[in-house]
């Protein structure tokens, strides 16, 4: 493996847009459940976001495996230093936040004495002991973490289309097959 | 002072105290806890104030019997949200009907140091039957007492309107008991 590839691997496209999905889904879901006064179907769509948020934790884990045990295809040479750096820098991080906000929510999660269990089936350890200071701090980072991931999410995909329509450089369609 | 050495010769020996008749409640160090399910998951929940009439004479339990009355808003249920919602008209409707009340109607012994206690449980103004198996067992002059039993919420109408709907919250609520009584001087 000296040479970098040219593509991603089918494995590495269908992670990255599993878990794509799967952010889509929790963040609005997030934003809108926060609000909902209690009820039957809050406690349900709170679930429901756990478990996407958790599917997310472990699609990631699963694609760091892949990432240490592959090479990306290498980025362009028509993009200069600092874009790279900048490219590389945003990957690192979206990992890095892909990994903190669902490990955040769930140790909110044990912290407000709500163990999670995996689609109703497979409960997970509570990683603190129930705190109701933890929890509010949890929540907050749940929170800010979760924005901040936005925020890269969309300088990232903007990033993608100016790659697309401006340089030209077939970077969208490595990730988007379809697209050549 | 009989009951005194009573107690100490039935720690020593390890032999089941006889003749000790249990009264007063250590509130301290009693509890009485319950786990409800949430979408499959086990949520813990407490109650803060109850008062327990207990008579117990582990020599002749056909003669005992406890009553206990908790104060329903004094209700624990895992976070400020869910204490809030829970005193409200479709769960206790606490304003309403404040307390719970259990009245023993009879005591039997299963062996060894294990019992069981039937009686009725008012909650919301519906009364059920309910059986609980329990421990004794004797720590000092104190009797303590361990047991738990399940409840159908919907039969007391804890729950109603939209959280009838058990998928989301599970009809089946355990009891957890602890008290811990000492010996009547
Ligand atoms: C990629 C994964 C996730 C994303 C993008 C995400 C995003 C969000 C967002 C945007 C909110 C609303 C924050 C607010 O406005 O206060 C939220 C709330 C929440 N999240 Fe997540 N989340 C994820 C994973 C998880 C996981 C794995 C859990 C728990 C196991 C979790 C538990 C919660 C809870 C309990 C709330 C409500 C907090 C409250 O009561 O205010 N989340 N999430």
């Amino acid at each position: 493996m000296t040479t970098a590839p040219t593509q991603y691997t089918r494995t590495a496209i269908a992670l990255h847009w599993l878990i794509a999905l799967l952010i889509f889904v929790a963040f609005p879901v997030g934003l809108y459940m926060v609000d909902l006064p209690l009820s039957p179907q809050k406690l349900k769509i709170i679930s429901w976001h756990k478990w996407a948020g958790i599917t997310v934790l472990a699609l990631v884990l699963v694609r760091i495996l892949w990432r240490v045990t592959h090479r990306p295809p290498a980025l362009p040479d028509s993009m200069n230093s600092i874009e790279k750096l900048a490219a590389h820098g945003a990957h690192h991080l979206l990992y890095l936040l892909m990994i903190a906000v669902p490990l955040v929510g769930w140790l909110m999660s044990s912290a407000k004495g709500f163990p999670v269990v995996w689609f109703g089936v497979l409960p997970l350890p509570d990683l603190v002991g129930k705190s109701e200071s933890l929890a509010e701090f949890f929540e907050e980072a749940h929170e800010i973490l979760a924005w901040l991931m936005a925020l890269i999410v969309v300088v990232h995909a903007a990033a993608a289309v100016k790659h697309h329509f401006v340089a030209r450089d077939g970077i969208l369609a490595r990730m988007l097959p379809f697209l050549k | 002072m009989k009951i005194f050495v009573t107690a100490l010769a039935a720690a020593a020996l390890a032999l089941p105290a006889a003749a000790v008749e249990y009264g007063t409640l250590d509130p301290a160090k009693s509890s009485l806890a319950f786990t409800s399910k949430q979408m499959g998951v086990p949520v813990d929940g407490k109650f803060g104030k109850f008062k327990v009439a207990l008579s117990f004479d582990p020599a002749a339990v056909q003669k005992a019997s406890a009553g206990f009355e908790l104060e329903l808003a004094s209700i624990d249920a895992g976070s400020k949200e869910a204490n809030d919602e829970v005193v409200g008209k479709d769960w206790f409707n606490a304003k309403q009907f404040p307390t719970a009340v259990f009245k023993s109607t009879s005591v039997k012994a299963l062996g060894g140091n294990r019992f069981e206690v039937t009686g009725t449980l008012t909650i919301k103004g519906r009364t059920q039957n309910v059986t609980a198996p329990f421990t004794y067992k004797a720590d000092g002059a104190n009797g303590v007492f361990e047991g738990a039993f399940t409840i159908k919420r919907l039969q007391f109408g804890i729950g109603e309107g939209p959280w009838g709907d058990t998928s989301t919250v599970a009809d089946d609520v355990q009891i957890k008991f602890r008290l811990v009584a000492a010996a009547r001087k």
